[in-house]
């Protein structure tokens, strides 16, 4: 176990550190010149040079990269171009938001996701289990900005529940974290539903309801604890399908959350910090699949380690 | 999860054609996929003269005396934009777009994937196991920032943000063909056609590769559902196509500032992108069922 541990924990260092260079190479290569979007169009060239060294742009590649290493192992993510600010504050004060928005979310899709598969499971092939997974279908195809903008329209501009964008108060974060819910639900009822179909036909089901069981007892007691192991390694991976979506959430809702840090950097080609929040969310998605692969066999001891 | 098990059903050779077709058309949800697919891709081949207006003209009657958008009408059966042009016509037009990153990003997501897993899962070797840890790498970016991030660098045009989904999208499909290349390769009748002295070229396009085919076709049909979505999400951040070109994405990011006045502008176009999805989804999936057989009777 704790081999397996070291093992999985350094393959997870390595592929930081390839994500690092990769994003870091992405965007050397960049077309776009940030000394020029810093200095502005009436420059002189000796201004552009000197805020060229300045940010230390002159070097070579791998000089730049080796450095922005040397300083990444000590918690720097370097200075924002134009706000001039420490990236690292700059994520650090944006992440308890997408944070909270992630528990949210996933917490939706959870109550929204689990019942509906349980549900279908138990009616399999009937009207209610098709039309079920119709619905799953639907939230999986559904872009994100128009679920995202058509609850707005509803629940805040006609409506006026909820507000219509922005941060503080639970009401707030009510439609963002349904949107992201709605959507993500899709796959956990899905899952929920095969892994209930599995664990319905075990024996140990069989045994349950000819030692004469309730319907409910075996399906609450039996049933759904066991089907349920699949889900947990799902929540892992979720974080990953988490991180890659919030731009687009956070955008519509003005959510100040590093996916709304991440899209104001980009328009400005405000390079630190878009590989700050890259290095993060793959960070998180790392962590995410660690999470699933660690606690799977803990759970399931049928799953072994590799 | 739960898919990964291993059933002990026996693999079964490719259906041909026709047979699969058959069992596609049983199924309803299948069906009403084929139908949406059919509608759209209809839609955007005779969009020339099916559109009764031209999408790019600016119609003057086509805004109110205020300038705002107008609502669906007989002229105009899916209302007028923000510059007073006709929706219907540029979503016809729009379902163009769709259709062809949809067909070229995914026709390259589904190339390098398979040059990658194949040459994983056969060749092996040293190149093999850096292309599969290059695989795991990209599995650990977030794909969707990854790809604002390109197509908000490179100036965006039809072609580089098809190049760029294409770029995201190919890390699934590697996966899936190196894990089926790999116990392909290690089957007892591959040994005994080298053991014969059948050279790569033949073992690979003979007898890897036509049984590739099933899982390329249903990871190919879910995909463009992916690239669609994903146009979509990048046409609306205003870095995915250009307008006046019309996308159903830069439809709706046009658009957005009249969204709470002339809501069809955004949920229309909106309509059009999720059951073009959806459809692709329906189909791959009643497909993988079709052809998988260690998917038979799950679900």
């Amino acid at each position: 176990m704790a081999a397996y541990i070291l093992r999985r924990l350094v393959q997870s260092a390595l592929i930081l550190l390839g994500v690092s260079f990769i994003t870091f190479v992405l965007l050397y290569v960049l077309p776009a010149d940030p000394v020029r979007q810093i200095a502005g169009r009436s420059a002189t060239a000796a201004t552009v040079e000197s805020i060229r060294q300045q940010l230390g742009l002159d070097q070579p590649f791998f000089v730049q990269y080796a450095n922005y290493l040397l300083n990444l192992v000590q918690g720097d993510f370097g200075r924002s171009y134009l706000q001039k600010t420490e990236v690292a504050e700059l994520i650090a004060s944006r992440l308890p938001a997408t944070l909270l928005l992630l528990v949210a979310a996933i917490g939706c899709e959870l109550l929204i996701g689990l019942p509906l598969g349980i549900v279908a499971a138990l009616n399999r092939g009937k009207a209610v289990d098709n039309s079920l997974m119709l619905t799953s279908f639907l939230t999986v195809s559904a872009p994100q900005f128009v679920v995202a903008l058509l609850l707005l329209f509803v629940f805040a501009v006609k409506l006026g529940w909820f507000p219509i964008g922005g941060y503080g108060t639970f009401a707030h974060l009510v439609l963002p974290a349904l949107t992201l819910g709605i959507l993500g639900s899709g796959w956990y009822s899905r899952i929920m539903r095969s892994s209930m179909i599995d664990v319905l036909r075990a024996d140990f089901i069989r045994t349950a309801r000819a030692k004469g069981l309730g319907r409910s007892k075996v399906i609450l007691g039996h049933a759904l604890p066991n089907a349920i192991l699949p889900i947990i390694a799902m929540i892992g991976i979720d974080i990953g399908l988490f991180m890659s979506g919030i731009v687009v959430v956070e955008s519509v809702f003005g959510w100040p959350g590093i996916g709304q840090l991440a899209w104001q950097a980009i328009q400005r080609v405000d390079i630190p910090i878009i590989m700050g929040v890259t290095l993060v969310s793959a960070f998180g998605i790392v962590i995410g699949n660690l999470i699933a692969d660690l606690i799977s066999p803990l759970i399931d001891p049928r799953i072994k380690l590799r | 999860m739960a898919d990964a098990s291993i059933s002990p059903e026996p693999l079964v050779a490719p259906e041909n054609g026709p047979s699969v077709l058959r069992r596609l058309a049983q199924r309803k949800l299948a069906l009403l996929g084929l139908l949406i697919i059919l509608i759209c891709v209809g839609g955007a081949v005779f969009a020339r003269w099916i559109a009764p207006l031209d999408p790019y003209e600016q119609f003057f009657d086509g805004l109110t005396i205020e300038g705002a958008p107008l609502p669906p009408n007989a002229t105009f059966w899916f209302g007028t934009d923000l510059l007073g042009r006709d929706l219907f016509s540029r979503i016809l037009y729009g379902a163009q777009t769709s259709l062809v990153i949809g067909l070229v990003a995914n026709g390259a997501a589904l190339l390098i994937g398979t040059i990658v897993g194949v040459t994983a899962g056969y060749f092996r070797g040293v190149v093999g196991a850096v292309l599969m840890r290059f695989t795991d790498l990209m599995m650990a970016f977030p794909a969707l920032l990854l790809a604002i991030c390109l197509a908000a660098i490179f100036s965006p045009s039809l072609w580089i943000v098809a190049m760029v989904i294409a770029f995201v999208n190919w890390v699934q499909t590697a996966r899936v063909i190196f894990t089926q290349t790999s116990s392909l390769a290690e089957r007892d009748y591959i040994a005994a056609e080298k053991t014969l002295g059948a050279g790569h070229g033949r073992i690979l396009f003979m007898h890897i590769l036509p049984h590739l085919i099933p899982t390329l076709i249903v990871w190919g049909t879910l995909g463009i559902s992916t690239t669609v979505l994903l146009e979509a999400t990048l046409s609306f951040l205003g870095i995915g196509v250009q307008p006046p070109i019309p996308s159903w994405g830069n439809i709706i990011f046009e658009n957005q500032t009249y969204f709470q006045s002339a809501p069809w502008l955004v949920f229309i176009p909106g309509a059009a992108i999720l059951l073009l999805a959806l459809a692709f989804n329906l189909v791959g999936d009643a497909l993988r069922d079709i052809l998988d057989p260690t998917q038979q009777g799950r679900d």
